[in-house]
């Protein structure tokens, strides 16, 4: 398996032998930076274009086709368009408040899409408390959500991103739980620890039992919290306007889009990071020969392969179910995913404690 | 209890029977016809309307008798029926004849009235569909071939 970090050491030791050590780590954030921001846009952009495609063909049609081949050029098209489009101003909004939520809910995914370790030596935020982290910093969009809701001087803006704040704030709690659970199971809190104990099993064969119901329940916890799916009720596009975000317009509304496109596959890794290995092959014990082929490929792309399958789960969900009303979604939070989350989480426990996991 | 783990269940198996349906659905060949491109192999259905045709027999001659029950039932005026009185060699009668079948598909609503009103098959809708032309007199189309 090929270690990224021996390429960012050299990077680092050529820096420091020309330049003082804080000006080399400065330029190295500088540039990381730079990195994150631009694969972030390129996730985005992926990410919109499979959902267009993917949900073509789960409605039996072919999706974008005309601009480039296989309409690949579609969305390239329509950020530009977006970019170009006037950012409107509404009379008597909080124009301080009003301008700055998008980029809050924008900092929130690019700093929850930084702990996401991509391949071996490849994680950009990793330090002991890595998941608390993330849960933390994913957790910050929903105040831009009700920023965004209560400063554009729209009532109804204001009931979607209370609709909004409710429905992420319940579903983090599961989203906890489930990550809990697979916590108990490693003793760690480290992503790239996380992955690395999955070298001899991933830890949805290793956890059996709870495992698989702790996947199900984040898979459907992750699908709410980031308002898809069928908990896509703030901003039911056939329903309401557009929920929180119907005052805003151009690259403000274009920011919203973005983050919630990227926090969809935010959730799909951490997914896949957390219960399918990560960057990490698959690998079965006593299989010696199959073990070494499956090395051969890089980390990163049996993670992004992994991350896809997940966001091509959660986007076949969202185009099967019909949308849940605000007390039906509350209710399959509060009295079936908790409830049984806990259960769950106890079952890993005694999984655990009586060493029955593999 | 009892009636909650049921439900449970029982909602989970609907879930999977309806992600069972979506998954097929996935894999089914797609309906949507890329146009310009299939122009070649385009096939459309029987019963699409596209525009009014009169079938003529490899003499040239069609059924239409001139009766114009077809241009009175047209809700649109879209056909203007121009016929004459001849008289047959034969039998000495008198008979009305076709001179000019003049149907206008720019006002045509596509409503299968006339089609259904004619009482000798004389007259059908093709499937074909591709009408745009440059000026409106070019949509007035005279449907009988003219026999001189």
């Amino acid at each position: 398996m090929f270690d990224f970090g021996i390429v960012t050491n050299w990077i680092h030791t050529q820096l420091t032998s020309v330049m003082s050590e804080p000006l080399a780590i400065f330029l190295e954030c500088v540039v990381i930076g730079v990195c994150l921001l631009l694969l972030y846009v390129v996730i985005a952009i992926i990410m919109i274009y499979m959902e267009r495609k993917v949900c073509a063909a789960f409605q039996c049609r072919l999706g974008p086709t005309r601009v480039g081949p296989w309409g690949t050029v579609q969305v390239i098209c329509d950020v530009f368009k977006m970019l170009t489009k006037e950012i409107i101003t509404i009379r008597h909004s909080d124009k301080f408040l009003y301008n700055l939520a998008p980029y809050i809910v924008i900092i929130a995914s690019v700093t929850a899409f930084a702990c996401i370790p991509i391949s071996r030596g490849m994680e950009i935020l990793d330090f002991n408390v890595g998941v608390l982290f993330f849960m933390a910093a994913s957790s910050i969009g929903i105040v831009g959500i009700l920023l965004a809701g209560w400063s554009s001087n729209n009532k109804f803006s204001l009931i979607g991103a209370m609709r909004s704040g409710a429905q992420m704030i319940s579903y983090e709690l599961s989203v906890g739980l489930s990550i809990l659970t697979i916590v108990v199971l490693t003793d760690t809190m480290q992503f790239s620890e996380i992955v690395m104990r999955q070298a001899d099993g991933w830890f949805i064969f290793k956890g059996h039992i709870p495992a698989v119901i702790a996947f199900v329940i984040y898979l459907i916890a992750g699908n709410a919290e980031v308002n898809r799916g069928p908990f896509d009720l703030p901003e039911a596009e056939s329903e309401l306007t557009a929920g929180y975000h119907t005052e805003y317009s151009g690259m403000h509304f274009g920011l919203f889009y973005v983050a919630e496109f990227v926090n969809l596959f935010i959730i799909s890794s951490i997914a896949a990071t957390i219960f399918l290995g990560g960057w990490m092959p698959l690998h079965i014990p006593g299989l010696d020969g199959f073990n070494a082929v499956m090395d051969v490929i890089p980390g990163f792309i049996w993670f992004f392969a992994k991350a896809f399958f997940i966001v091509w789960l959660l986007m076949w969900i969202k185009w099967t179910f019909p949308r849940l009303r605000i007390d039906q979604i509350l209710t399959l939070e509060w009295k079936y995913l908790v409830p049984i989350g806990l259960v769950n989480l106890l079952l890993m426990v005694i999984v655990v404690v009586f060493k029955l996991h593999f | 209890m009892g009636s909650y783990i049921k439900g449970l269940f029982h909602g989970l198996g609907t879930l999977l029977k309806g992600m069972k349906v979506t998954f097929k659905e996935f894999f089914t060949r797609k309906i949507t016809e890329q146009y310009p491109e299939n122009r070649a192999t385009l096939k459309m259905y029987d019963r699409f309307c596209g525009e009014l045709t009169m079938p003529h027999d490899e003499n040239g001659n069609n059924k239409c008798i001139a009766c114009g029950l077809c241009q009175m039932a047209c809700p649109n005026g879209t056909i203007r029926i121009t016929s004459e009185m001849v008289t047959d060699p034969e039998t000495g009668k008198q008979k009305k004849r076709l001179v000019k079948y003049e149907y206008d598909l720019g006002s045509c609503m596509f409503c299968h009235l006339c089609v259904n009103a004619c009482p000798h098959d004389a007259i059908r809708f093709s499937t074909d569909f591709e009408h745009a032309v440059f000026t409106r007199s070019k949509l007035v189309k005279t449907l009988n071939k003219q026999q001189s």
